[in-house]
């Protein structure tokens, strides 16, 4: 069965979807993902969607789930590349996606990420002290 | 009207005619805009001709019968032609109605033993050709109004601007009413905008939108929620003291977006994101 691959990036994982998602492609992605965070012990999450034109509430609730499920095993969801039109398509549906961070293209989603470790182990350190 | 006498009309085409154009007031009115007597003549003729040809002694009283289609055609374009030409609506209707005068006159001529037959040709014609005034003037309406609509989808496509601002901020200045249509004109372009030019930042000024109510309040939230899906951050600016003031009467919530006054604080707030700063050059150097 055809599977989305999963890439490891030093403290975070990166998901390209480069083929249309039908649902139960979607739903083995989400179920593969949260494994991979789990075993991995992976901080960030970045999820590139810019090959994909066509979106639909279903898809929209999947990267909602993963967001979720993420932030319970303590990883940042980024939904990076996003077209305009699968944009507006999210919004005429009501599924703003609130819980997700969004970036333009994966080099700023990486920085963001990147940008959101230190402060928190910054904030760690200070408790320690 | 009798069979014979829509017979007697065609047979007499040549003499409709000639006591057609020759009327006064049509030589007048038409002088400067056609190009010579014979010009007129000609399309007179073939307006006649289309006239005399469709016309029969049923269909004379019913405008929407189905063998009249070939003259209503005909009557469209050489309206839309006229008005192409420049032709005022007058001159038009002008032209068509004085079509009736030379009709009724040669009717007269071919009816004189009875009265009652002339009186109920002559109403049944001069509502005959009344319709195929109608004609006329429906079809120059619909032409001045898609000429209006070509407009308004004009002006929607040029009041939507997408500006670099600087490296990494792009503006939209948005004047006149924001509708559904025009928001969705507005999104589509910011957005591609923001893809384009890879900005982090987007700027909307509203100091051109007349009014804000709900619905366009509800349009601006949706923009901003789509930029926030792209992965860039939107402001709103140019927010003048009216708009506040019926946004807050409103009851809208606004304070999930970034609102700016002036166009100036939004650039300001858009350099503080991304880190840049704007100072007078050389003062360092007067420190010194």
């Amino acid at each position: 069965m055809e599977r989305i691959p999963i890439l490891k990036m030093g403290k975070f994982l990166l998901v390209t979807i480069q083929v249309d998602l039908y649902d139960r492609l979607a739903l083995t992605l989400e179920e593969d993902l949260i494994q991979m965070v789990h075993k991995t012990g992976a901080r960030g999450v970045l999820i590139d969607i810019s090959a994909l034109s066509i979106v639909d509430s279903f898809m929209g609730k999947i990267i909602g789930n993963i967001a979720a499920m993420s932030s319970i095993l303590d990883a940042e969801t980024v939904v990076v590349g996003m077209q305009p039109a699968v944009a507006i398509t999210l919004i005429e549906l009501g599924l703003p996606l609130s819980g997700v961070h969004t970036a333009l293209n994966v080099e700023r989603g990486m920085a963001l990420l990147a940008a959101r470790m230190p402060e928190e182990t910054d904030s760690e350190d200070v408790d320690d002290d | 009207m009798t069979r014979n006498i829509v017979t007697a009309l065609q047979e007499n085409q040549d003499r409709i005619l000639d006591q057609w154009v020759n009327q006064r007031e049509l030589s007048e009115d038409f002088g400067g805009n056609f190009n010579s007597f014979d010009d007129l003549k000609a399309q007179s003729s073939e307006l006649l001709t289309a006239v005399l040809e469709n016309m029969t002694a049923e269909n004379i009283t019913d405008l929407y019968a189905s063998d009249l289609e070939p003259l209503i055609e005909y009557v469209s374009g050489l309206t839309l032609s006229r008005a192409k030409q420049g032709f005022s609506p007058r001159e038009t209707a002008t032209y068509i109605f004085s079509l009736k005068d030379a009709l009724l006159k040669v009717l007269g001529e071919l009816i004189t033993e009875d009265p009652k037959e002339l009186y109920r040709s002559t109403l049944e014609i001069s509502k005959f050709i009344d319709n195929i005034g109608i004609v006329s003037f429906e079809t120059f309406i619909r032409g001045r109004e898609e000429v209006i609509l070509g407009q308004a989808d004009e002006m929607a496509e040029l009041s939507t601007p997408v500006i670099k601002v600087w490296e990494g901020i792009i503006a939209m200045p948005i004047i006149g009413t924001l509708d559904s249509a025009r928001t969705q004109v507005v999104m589509e372009n910011l957005l591609q905008g923001i893809v384009e030019t890879e900005s982090s930042i987007a700027i909307l000024d509203i100091s051109g939108v007349p009014a804000v109510d709900s619905l366009v309040a509800q349009h601006l939230i949706k923009t901003v929620n789509a930029i926030r899906l792209l992965g860039a951050d939107c402001v709103i600016s140019g927010i003048r003291p009216e708009i506040a003031q019926t946004v807050v009467h409103l009851g809208i919530d606004l304070s999930k977006m970034v609102t700016k006054a002036t166009l100036a604080s939004a650039l300001r707030y858009a350099y503080g994101i991304l880190q840049l700063e704007v100072r007078k050059a050389g003062k360092e150097k007067s420190n010194l």
